[in-house]
């Protein structure tokens, strides 16, 4: 008694174009395990329990102090994967963002990049700038 | 598209929707007027209230016609507690820890008002232990509230034995004044996601009050029934007219009545033919999920709605796997967090003792009657992708 039904309009979406083209489309995602002199710090915040964590690898230039590369792994809905990958642009754009200025990113500085998050997604979801400064530390730790 | 979320909602079926549209635009009149147009109305009503109890095995006045589930849940508990509420640190309820929200919820204000409260626990399967429920009775207890089916994970109580210890706790127990006769405790049963799928004669299951509601078993939105045997006391959850006997005051809403009506006797007529071919596609796409490592089944292997699918693939969240198959027009749906406004994943797969970290990957698959084969080994295709994918970029280390 198999009956079927009619496709809906599939351009509804939760979330903003740009949330919904990073999620699809993730940049800079670290998938292997890097090499040891690939970056020089790397970051992880969240749990798994609340249900995001992040690792974030950056690669900044000792001379400069700037973000050559930055990848990233992430456990966790769409907007907490989307604005990580965004996050990863952010600051390796025009040659890289100086430390210092990747140091005072906020969420809210990711939010509007990503055209807006559903306000409920604001707090739990947005862990990226955490993750970068947790990576930059851990540079200036080992630099 | 590929719709398996048949336990949120169901598409209204075509001969339920032609049942209820001449109580739109023809009888439209209010059924207490007494007029012509008026009777024909309260005579569709009564008509559906007849064939409801007929699949029911009970009295016509038995049925009382509610705005959907969770209405019926609050009216069954709130009405059977509201005479205890000036003492009501005297009195007990008892209900379990995988209730659907509207059940749980009203006992948690139940809690507030001053009421002692047990919250039975289920097994790793989902299952109570009839045995827990004789446990935790006690002369002062009045309600008992335990599901039928689980709109979650599925899994399926053993209400008729539930309803038996119940019943001869009867005998035994006392208390006071207020709930002296012999109906105390009452015995209340969610039966939203039963219906359609099994057993649903209340003589057979011992159950005073039963919750049944349209949306799942293809009739309309915002309707549903609470079957109330003829002895039990139970006070209105709103004031106004003497509508469903009092019970449920407001002009009634007829088309969805004879809605409900037909959809109830349709799913009835299914029943038999659509569990046994929805059991097997269910057995196998569980099997093909599975498959997949590092992926848990949620609730009991058996005891389970034939249509029900619920699985936890570890490692990934739940609202991103949503997302994914949206994309590819498959709606399924998650006990994630982040699919909900809390912050906590889902309290059943909780209660089965999963932690936190996998219980935001669990996933749930409801098929109906227009699910086939080659949709669920589309599905099951398309999950595939969409796990390795995100497994893929996932920051948990995978052991």
């Amino acid at each position: 008694m198999s009956s079927k039904l009619k496709q809906p309009n599939q351009n509804t979406w939760l979330y903003t174009d740009i949330v919904k083209d990073h999620f699809f489309n993730p940049r800079n995602v670290q998938y292997d395990e890097p090499r040891d002199n690939k970056f020089n710090g790397k970051g992880t915040v969240g749990s798994p329990v609340c249900g995001d964590m992040m690792t974030m690898w950056i690669k900044v230039d000792e001379i400069d102090e700037k973000i050559k590369k930055c990848t990233w792994k992430t456990f966790g809905c769409a907007s907490a994967i989307a604005s990580t990958s965004i996050l990863s642009e952010m600051v390796t754009k025009n040659g890289g963002m100086k430390i210092t200025d990747a140091m005072k990113i906020t969420p809210k500085d990711i939010i509007k990049e990503l055209g807006g998050l559903p306000a409920r997604k604001i707090h739990c979801s947005v862990l990226g700038d955490q993750a970068l400064r947790a990576a930059i530390e851990n540079y200036r730790k080992s630099a | 598209m590929i719709y398996l979320d048949h336990a949120a909602t169901t598409q209204t079926d075509k001969e339920v929707l032609k049942a209820m549209k001449p109580y739109y635009d023809k009888y439209f009149g209010n059924p207490s007027s007494l007029y012509a147009l008026g009777r024909e109305a309260k005579k569709a009503i009564e008509d559906a209230r007849q064939r409801v109890s007929d699949i029911l095995h009970c009295e016509p006045e038995e049925i009382i016609f509610t705005a959907g589930g969770t209405e019926s849940d609050n009216l069954a508990i709130f009405g059977v507690m509201e005479k205890f509420l000036t003492n009501s640190e005297k009195y007990h309820c008892i209900t379990s820890n995988i209730e659907h929200p509207a059940v749980l919820y009203s006992y948690k204000k139940l809690e507030k008002f001053g009421f002692n409260i047990t919250y039975i626990k289920v097994d790793q399967y989902g299952l109570i232990n009839p045995k827990d429920i004789l446990r935790a009775l006690r002369p002062n207890t009045v309600l008992v509230s335990i599901m039928y089916a689980n709109n979650e994970i599925g899994t399926i109580q053993k209400i008729i034995e539930i309803g038996r210890i119940i019943k001869n706790y009867r005998h035994i127990q006392r208390i006071d004044t207020l709930a002296k006769n012999s109906n105390y405790p009452v015995f209340h049963s969610d039966a939203c996601q039963a219906a359609g799928y099994l057993d649903i004669n209340t003589d057979d299951l011992g159950v005073d009050l039963m919750t049944l509601n349209g949306s799942k078993i293809y009739g309309p939105k915002q309707i549903g029934a609470l079957f109330k045997k003829k002895n039990i006391q139970l006070a209105p959850l709103l004031c106004g007219g003497s509508q469903e006997n009092g019970f449920r005051p407001g002009t009634e809403n007829t088309a969805s009545i004879v809605g409900f009506a037909k959809a109830l006797e349709l799913a009835e007529k299914n029943k038999a033919k659509e569990s046994i071919r929805l059991k097997k596609l269910r057995d196998y796409f569980i099997m093909e999920l599975l498959k997949i490592d590092n992926t848990i089944l949620n609730g009991h292997p058996e005891k389970r709605l034939p249509n029900n699918v619920n699985v936890t693939f570890r490692y990934i969240e739940g609202e991103s796997i949503m997302l994914k198959l949206d994309k590819e027009g498959i709606y399924v749906s998650t006990g994630s967090a982040c699919h909900s406004q809390s912050l906590d994943p889902s309290h059943v797969i909780l209660a089965l003792g999963q932690n936190s970290e996998d219980a935001h990957g669990s996933m749930r698959f409801t098929m109906g009657k227009d699910t086939t084969k080659k949709n669920l080994d589309k599905t099951i295709r398309i999950v595939k992708k969409a796990v390795k994918e995100l497994r893929a970029i996932s920051a948990i280390d995978k052991e």
